[in-house]
């Protein structure tokens, strides 16, 4: 049972073509990244398969079941969970807040049920432990307005684990971090459960080629190939793909 | 022939009111899609374009068109000072502190008409040239009604032709579509927006002149018809041309029936309808989604 | 470790009652004390709190600015003022009968509502309450239409308080009920549920993505904050024994909006500031000359917005912030203390 698959899936806005036929495979544990040239629809096919975008046609399964017309919140509560390619945080909160609060949502303790002081600590503790071991910890107190923004991006993807999700799509979670933080990012997703399946859209291929184990081509909205870094790396479509098509004139 | 008459003549009066609301509310609807401002306070441009014609017909004895143009361009470089130094600082504010400058614009309008004009409804002189009445196949209809049914009707292709055909018209709708993207183009949005918002308020000046038979020129004005301009607009489309004619000739024959058939209810079915449209197609009847 | 242990004390302080959370309270029983002769001034001002917190809930947390909240403080009044003259005797479950009458429209208006927003959403709250006014005209007989609903006699409170003219039973009454509905609002709004409101005000695509259902929260506070409303109404008029179309009018709505504002929104406490300054200013001032009111109120909102945002409260951190700069973290210290 992969752990998310999609099959055909299809997005058009009147005559464009966004996303074409798409079959997407992911196991469980797998690391995998999405590449592709600008506007080759990585981050629409994100969105589709996060709940943002509806498809127009085709289906997506998480853990084998359909979750093709579930709404961004219900999905995420079956276990797919992402970061954006420009921060969501919240930037009146501190950097605890901001992770207590998905813990709280996961475990069902931020309805109007009240939760007791008891839960709200637990979840507190359990965002520490969680920061303590991204070594963000040292902020956990300071309002994410006050962060450089290459931290917030780490503080990001950390909002997104607290959620325990069984598969997560990090979009390009390197932008904006400057030269001397991504090492940190690097390193933070070195660290990521082995359980979880992670997929990465990317452009810093230096990340790509450290992280993934299989690589995925999009190129206007179809996939081209997948394989393996270094095969990809070879591979004269791809390159061809990225280097333009100077030598069509 | 009783009720044809009714029928007709709710007919008649329906369209009548419905195009002073066009005349005034596609100002607010073309001001909301291009400047996502929610400005409230558009029934006080309105309003003072009824105060600057009716004070120029009734006081100084200025003919009405030019009472008409008068208040056209009052109103507009009103806008143009009150957009300057109120509404471009709150451009990219929050709906919340759009709504209460545009609430304190129309308190203070209120309270300066009433002090200016005293409480009462001001009078209104139809030109001999349009008054009287016209007579089809067998019925009469007073000749202003007719008038105003011609104006809005020749607005509205006027500014459909306009926005269509024009090089400012693609500017503009470019503008609208995507601000970066047009000033890159080196389209001057700043000013292509100031004189859109002046356009559009003195457009409301006409309409509340035009539409003071119908709807009467008084202090509370701005406050009391503010719901039907937001219906207009709200109901046919923010942004768009089209959307809110139709919604301002279904609202003008609505009304007009409910006060004639209903009015122990008052505009109660109009809401409702309202409500009932908004349920089914929350972005209006033309707008986007 | 130490971090650790630190860190969460932190988190639980914020929890912690402040002392200055108390000083409503001190006044409110002050001022029974020592201004008697201002009880009925005084029990219309808690009435407008209680409308302005519930305002606070939605638009102040979660960002749904509305211009029809009156809608349904209006159904708390009718239906409070209905009961009472048809022979409903009890006052409590009077009360509670109005509150939840109001939470049912709130509810069902709440979801068409919602379902717009910006202008449309504003202009809908605006039509709900006017086609309730409507209603409550043509059915003058019931409600009294433009003379307003008279005769409601107040039996005595829990069978042993009489309303009397002096308005003291009226004024503990009305006092109670702010501080209980205070006590529920405060749980509500520190609890998750009250962040993830300004979470939803804020970043509404982020709370989806961690797993908050976002409308559905939505109508969930729409429908509480509607019921809230209704509960002021109702007790307005149990208190006035009188209820008037105007309970029903945009004006109405406007009003709750800018007392709100004016004392700071999104922070609890705007309703407690905003409330007895608007009608305390209203009283003095609007009697002499309604117009001169009218052209101030106006004035004042755009400075509002033009200068601060966040009402008194938001000139309050301003000073606060001022202070510290000046005066250094000690005094900043006990800033935070209060």
């Amino acid at each position: 049972m992969p752990a998310l698959e999609t099959k055909g899936l299809n997005r058009r806005f009147g005559a464009l073509e966004v996303a074409g036929d798409i079959n997407f495979r992911m196991e469980a544990g797998a690391r995998r990244a999405l590449i592709g040239p600008n506007g080759a629809g990585k981050t629409t096919f994100v969105n589709l398969l996060t709940g943002q975008v509806k498809p127009s046609s085709g289906r997506i399964f998480l853990d084998g079941s359909d979750i093709t017309g579930l709404s961004p919140d219900q999905r995420v509560q079956r276990g797919i969970a992402r970061t954006f390619q420009l921060n969501t945080l919240l930037k009146g909160l501190t950097v605890l807040e901001n992770v207590q609060l998905p813990i709280l949502e996961h475990r069902k303790e931020g309805g109007l049920v009240l939760s007791g002081v008891r839960a709200q600590d637990r979840a507190a503790e359990a965002a520490y432990d969680l920061l303590e071991r991204l070594r963000l910890h040292d902020d956990a107190l300071r309002r994410v307005s006050e962060l450089p923004y290459g931290r917030q991006r780490l503080v990001e993807v950390a909002v997104a684990l607290a959620l325990e999700p069984a598969v997560l799509v990090l979009d390009e979670p390197a932008a904006g971090v400057p030269p001397a933080d991504s090492h940190r990012m690097m390193d933070l997703i070195d660290g990521l459960p082995s359980s979880i399946a992670v997929l990465i859209i990317e452009h810093d291929m230096k990340l790509v080629f450290r992280f993934a184990r299989e690589i995925t081509v999009l190129v206007a909205g179809r996939i081209l190939t997948e394989g393996p870094p270094d095969v990809i790396a070879h591979d004269p479509q791809v390159r061809d793909v990225y280097l333009g098509h100077r030598k069509h004139g | 022939m009783d009720i044809v008459n009714l029928g007709v003549g709710i007919l008649f009066d329906g369209v009548a009111y419905g195009m002073v609301l066009y005349v005034i509310a596609v100002g607010l609807s073309v001001t909301m899609g291009l400047l996502g401002i929610a400005n409230l306070a558009h029934g006080v441009f309105a309003m003072a374009g009824g105060y600057v014609a009716l004070s120029l017909m009734n006081n100084a004895g200025a003919p009405f068109w030019v009472a008409l143009v008068a208040s056209f361009v009052a109103v507009a470089l009103f806008s143009i000072v009150l957009e300057r130094l109120l509404y471009r600082h709150l451009y990219d504010a929050g709906e919340l502190e759009q709504t209460l400058l545009s609430i304190g614009l129309i308190f203070v309008a209120t309270a300066v008409a009433h002090f200016v004009f005293g409480p009462l409804p001001q009078r209104v002189d139809i030109p001999h040239a349009i008054s009287g009445q016209l007579t089809f196949f067998g019925e009469t209809f007073p000749t202003y009604r007719a008038f105003l049914i011609v104006v809005g009707f020749v607005l509205f292709v006027g500014l459909w032709l306009g926005l269509d055909r024009t090089m400012i018209g693609a500017r503009i709708r470019a503008a609208v579509d995507n601000r970066s993207m047009a000033q890159c183009l080196g389209i001057d949005t700043n000013l292509l927006f100031m004189l859109v918002f002046a356009f559009g308020s003195g457009l409301a000046a006409l309409g509340g002149s035009l539409g003071a038979d119908i709807i009467a020129i008084a202090p509370g004005y701005a406050m009391e018809q503010l719901v039907y301009f937001l219906i207009v607009v709200a109901v046919g489309g923010l942004g768009t041309i089209r959307g809110p004619f139709v919604a301002a000739l279904l609202l003008g024959l609505g009304d007009t029936a409910c006060k004639m058939l209903v009015p122990q209810f008052g505009a109660f079915f109009v809401y409702a309808a309202v409500l009932v449209v908004l349920l089914l197609k929350p972005a209006g009847l033309f707008g986007k989604a | 470790m130490q971090g650790r242990a630190h860190t969460l004390a932190v988190m639980r302080a914020t929890r912690r009652l402040r002392v200055i959370e108390l000083l409503p309270w001190l006044i409110l029983i002050g001022t029974y004390f020592l201004l008697p002769s201002y009880l009925p001034l005084a029990t219309q001002i808690i009435v407008m709190i209680l409308f302005a917190l519930s305002l606070d809930l939605l638009l102040g947390y979660t960002g749904v600015v509305t211009l029809g909240h009156a809608a349904y403080y209006g159904v708390g009044a009718y239906t409070a003022g209905i009961l009472a003259v048809s022979h409903w005797s009890e006052p409590i479950s009077g009360l509670l009968a109005a509150t939840v009458m109001a939470g049912i429209v709130g509810l069902v208006t709440g979801y068409i509502i919602l379902r717009t927003k910006g202008l449309t959403l504003l202009m809908l709250g605006m039509a709900v309450t006017l086609l309730l006014e409507a209603l409550a005209n043509h059915f003058n007989s019931i409600t009294g239409g433009a003379d307003g609903l008279q005769g409601i006699m107040m039996p005595p409170l829990l069978g042993r308080f009489e309303f009397d003219l002096y308005g003291k039973v009226g004024y503990v009454y009305a006092a109670v009920v702010l501080f209980l509905a205070w006590l529920v609002c405060r749980r509500l709004l520190l609890a998750p549920f009250g962040r993830s409101l300004v979470g939803i005000r804020e970043n509404p695509l982020r709370m989806a993505a961690i797993g908050v259902p976002v409308s559905r929260r939505k109508l969930i506070i729409f429908t509480v904050a509607a019921a809230l409303a209704g509960l002021a109404g109702a007790l307005s008029a149990q208190t006035n024994q009188f209820v008037s179309l105007n309970s029903l009018s945009f004006e109405l709505s406007g009003t709750v909006l800018v007392v709100l504002v004016l004392g700071g929104a999104g922070r609890l406490y705007g309703a407690f500031i905003g409330a007895p300054i608007y009608m305390i200013a209203q009283d003095t001032l609007a009697k002499s000359s309604p117009t001169f009111w009218l052209f101030w109120l106006g004035l004042i909102l755009i400075g509002i917005v033009m200068f601060s945002r966040g009402g008194v409260l938001g000139l309050v951190d301003l000073l606060q912030r001022q202070l510290k700069e000046r005066f250094g973290r000690n005094a900043a210290k006990i800033g935070e203390a209060l």
